[in-house]
């Protein structure tokens, strides 16, 4: 694909669009893990004459949250069971997830692993000269129970390469921005395709299709970050997460669930570089500024989440809960014991395993978070001799790592519920409307492997879907023109007011993305449990939050983008905005703490097994335009000890 | 860590059929200044420092510079990404220099094969729950 130059200006897209329809089969949105997933996959199913098109906002060999490359993968069974995994996930997501989902994706998840080998991913061996694969009877080097570690920095790379492939050139739409789904104007819930622009040239996209898996990734970027100058780029998941897969999914109206979660990691402060290696490999610690291990001062807190507190590796959530009583306590900062973990382990390890362990150390950040290898670089820090700071982060929403955001997914046929299962699996409560990875929810834990794996579960189900319908074209009436303008909105309200005043950034007639993010980043902070009030909010601060960003959703009308980059972050940041009221609707809702540590409701500080053991799911209602809240029954699969 | 654009180095690209970090970029950045023929970060508080245009830059004119609100200066993290490795250059702030190099791929760029030892033609249960390398493997259900 030729690359224009520079961002065009709205002046230039405005006088000169073209609009290009594309009818296909099965529209694939989003070229991360999970498109890549459903590429590979889709081929091996579909009939020949099927067409199926792949839409992505940047260049699929680097885009998604494995854009940089990971040093580790973080699902990969092994000699465990299904079972295992399922408990796994259910104790760290204190209890409420969608056990068929996460029963599926580890029965079908170390195939998908062997599949990255053979593309190419080097995988680290138990025995270092063992040259055979995984499939060949390789035992890969374990990080934790459910990690093997690779070197990953081009990860992304040989996925997209043999996506690319697979679905050939022509059918991959690169830079390419989706705004919105189109829903089908003959059948009531069913989606018809989606609409977008070009980042590159003046040119709109309308695609029609039969279905569409969409899987645009979590959302990074709702609450105001730590950082505010230039280190606001570094934040923990991928910057370029906007949360297009929930407000797109929930717009077109599909059921969403479990919206209430969401993931505050502890890492190393402000690089916020990877901590699972160091203490699931090097078997560290973090301790506080007094040298003291607050999970042991502290343990007995996990009782009051018990079962979820008791099990060996209590849930994420409650290690941040334990920490911030201890920082409450005045016993901040925390650091990551490096020195001491390194010290031990040179005690016990082989000599060879000794000259590599510093080596695998700062592998794992240069694979995955360059910043954090940087930011010890500036700092001069050698971590045999320094420990680093460590500190949770803003709120994420995601739905693949220890997260649960997303949409209410039907299961697979054979292990479902019929109450979770709806005739295709992946498939949304919209019909035709698949999704993976961020985008199912109540179902974290799957990283890199589980969302691809998941993608190509969605592929095969959406190929049975258009075959099984196979007399349907997708009806829209609406002109393509009139799209077009609502896509181009935020320029056409540029152009009409940028000479009212001569500093177009100040100019009383329109927002831009950058103050709208601003708003929406302080508002949930402040009112819905950020970083300044130690994650704590109640019903009056919800109520208070709701009210201004009700307002702000208001002033989304008047957003305004000088180019076609500006235009995409208007886009994104209008999304972002619909996650943060769909979390603090969801938040809300719930009447109780179930993740302490993510997040607190002072008003109902109690974990309530009785009344909330359930899913909190939400629906828009277009009639009132606000989405409808109520409970869905959590049904267990697999008996927990 | 905003990455720049080292002015001497950088060519624009020109003579290519598309400016590769313009390309690469996740997030939208860079662009080209078609008037001077270099490009630069757009948007530099919006970079994660993921490093994929100062990797693919053919003439290695792009670096990234700590953020100075949380980074003291001096240090630099400098990789040369090749077909089947990377080679990493650690400065630290005192002068002090580590150099890593780690593997990248096992098989040659472009050189994949995506459906290697799965049949050309898919002898599979569209209906059945097993995805295409796995026919014929019984699929475990809960034990109750």
């Amino acid at each position: 694909m030729a690359e224009m130059n520079g961002s065009m200006t709205s002046a230039d897209v405005l006088n000169n669009y073209a609009i290009e329809e594309i009818q296909t089969d099965i529209l694939i949105v989003g070229g991360g893990m999970v498109g890549c997933g459903a590429a590979f996959e889709i081929k091996k199913w579909a009939p020949k004459d099927m067409k199926i098109t792949l839409v992505e906002k940047a260049a699929i060999e680097r885009s998604g949250a494995v854009a940089m490359g990971l040093s580790a993968i973080n699902t990969y069974l092994g000699d465990n069971t299904p079972e295992d995994y399922v408990k796994h996930v259910a104790n760290d997501l204190m209890g409420i997830i969608r056990e068929d989902l996460v029963y599926d994706v580890g029965r079908h998840v170390d195939k998908t692993v062997e599949h990255f080998e053979k593309l190419g991913l080097p995988v680290f061996k138990e025995e270092e000269e063992d040259t055979r694969s995984i499939a060949e009877g390789g035992r890969p080097l374990r990080a934790g129970r459910w990690q093997i570690m690779i070197h990953g920095e081009s990860y992304k790379v040989l996925v997209a390469e043999a996506a690319r492939k697979a679905l050939g050139e022509e059918n991959i739409k690169e830079r390419v921005f989706v705004t919105e789904l189109l829903m089908d104007e003959k059948h009531e819930n069913r989606v018809a395709g989606a609409i977008g622009f070009s980042l590159r040239e003046a040119k709109i996209y309308i695609f029609k299709a039969k279905a569409v898996i969409m899987a645009c990734g979590g959302t990074v970027n709702v609450f105001r970050p730590r950082s505010q100058a230039e280190g606001m780029g570094r934040t923990w998941y991928a910057i370029w997460n906007a949360g297009s897969t929930y407000a797109m999914g929930y717009q077109a109206g599909a059921e969403m669930t479990t919206m209430e979660n969401r993931f505050v990691p502890n890492r190393f402060k402000d690089g916020y570089g990877p901590v699972g290696a160091w203490f699931t490999l090097f078997k560290s610690r973090v301790l506080n500024a007094h040298g003291e291990d607050y999970m042991q001062k502290w343990g007995h807190m996990l009782q009051d989440y018990a079962p979820y507190g008791l099990a060996k590796v209590p849930a994420t959530c409650l290690w941040n809960h334990v920490m911030l009583k201890d920082w409450m306590e005045g016993n901040g900062p925390f650091y990551m014991n490096t020195s001491g973990a390194m010290k031990q382990l040179f005690e016990t390890l082989p000599e060879k395993r000794k000259k590599s362990l510093e080596t695998d150390a700062w592998e794992d950040f240069l694979d995955m978070t360059v910043a954090q290898a940087g930011l010890w670089a500036a700092m001069d820090i050698d971590p045999q001799e320094t420990n680093s700071e460590v500190m949770p982060t803003e709120p994420y929403f995601l739905g693949s790592h220890a997260g649960a955001c997303g949409m209410w997914v039907s299961g697979p046929d054979d292990i479902s519920p019929k109450e979770y299962q709806w005739g295709y699996n992946r498939m949304t409560t919209v019909n035709g409307l698949f999704t993976g990875g961020d985008g199912v929810g109540a179902s974290g834990h799957k990283f890199s492997s589980g969302s691809y794996t998941e993608g190509r579960l969605a592929a095969k189900s959406a190929v049975r879907f258009v075959l099984d319908d196979s007399g349907y074209t997708p009806t829209v009436h609406t002109e393509n023109k009139v799209l077009a303008e609502k896509i181009y909105g935020p320029m056409i309200t540029f152009e009409k007011f940028k000479d009212y005043s001569t500093e177009p950034n100040v100019n009383p007639n329109y927002i831009k993305p950058r103050l709208y993010l601003f708003r929406l980043n302080k508002l949930m902070d402040e009112y819905v449990a950020g970083t300044s009030t130690f994650y704590k909010t109640s019903e009056a601060s919800l109520l208070r939050g709701l009210d201004l960003l009700n307002r702000l959703k208001e002033d989304a009308s008047k957003l305004a983008a000088s180019n076609l980059h500006e235009l995409m972050r208007a886009w994104e940041n209008y999304h972002r905005s619909i996650v943060g009221e769909l979390h603090l609707r969801h938040v809300l809702f719930r009447e109780e703490t179930r993740y302490p540590g993510f997040y607190y409701r002072t008003d109902h500080p109690k974990l309530d097994e009785q009344n909330w053991k359930v899913f909190v799911n939400s629906k828009l209602n277009k009639s009132t335009g606000q989405p409808d809240v109520f409970k869905r029954p959590y049904i267990e699969l697999v008996p927990k000890n | 860590m905003p990455s720049f654009v080292i002015t001497e180095k950088c060519d624009g690209c020109k003579g290519r059929d598309k400016t590769a970090c313009q390309y690469i970029c996740p997030n939208d950045l860079m662009v080209l200044n078609k008037d001077i023929m270099k490009a630069y970060n757009q948007e530099p508080d919006q970079c994660w420092e993921c490093y994929n245009c100062v990797k693919i830059c053919p003439q290695s004119a792009i670096e990234v510079r700590a953020y100075q609100d949380f980074a003291p200066l001096g240090s630099s993290v400098i990789p040369m990404r090749g077909s089947d490795s990377i080679m990493w250059t650690v400065k630290f702030r005192n002068g002090k220099i580590k150099r890593f190099k780690f593997p990248i791929r096992t098989t040659p760029e472009g050189g994949i094969d995506p459906y290697q030892g799965i049949p050309e033609e898919n002898k599979g249960d569209l209906k059945s729950n097993l995805l295409c390398d796995e026919i014929g493997k019984e699929l475990a259900a809960p034990k109750k």
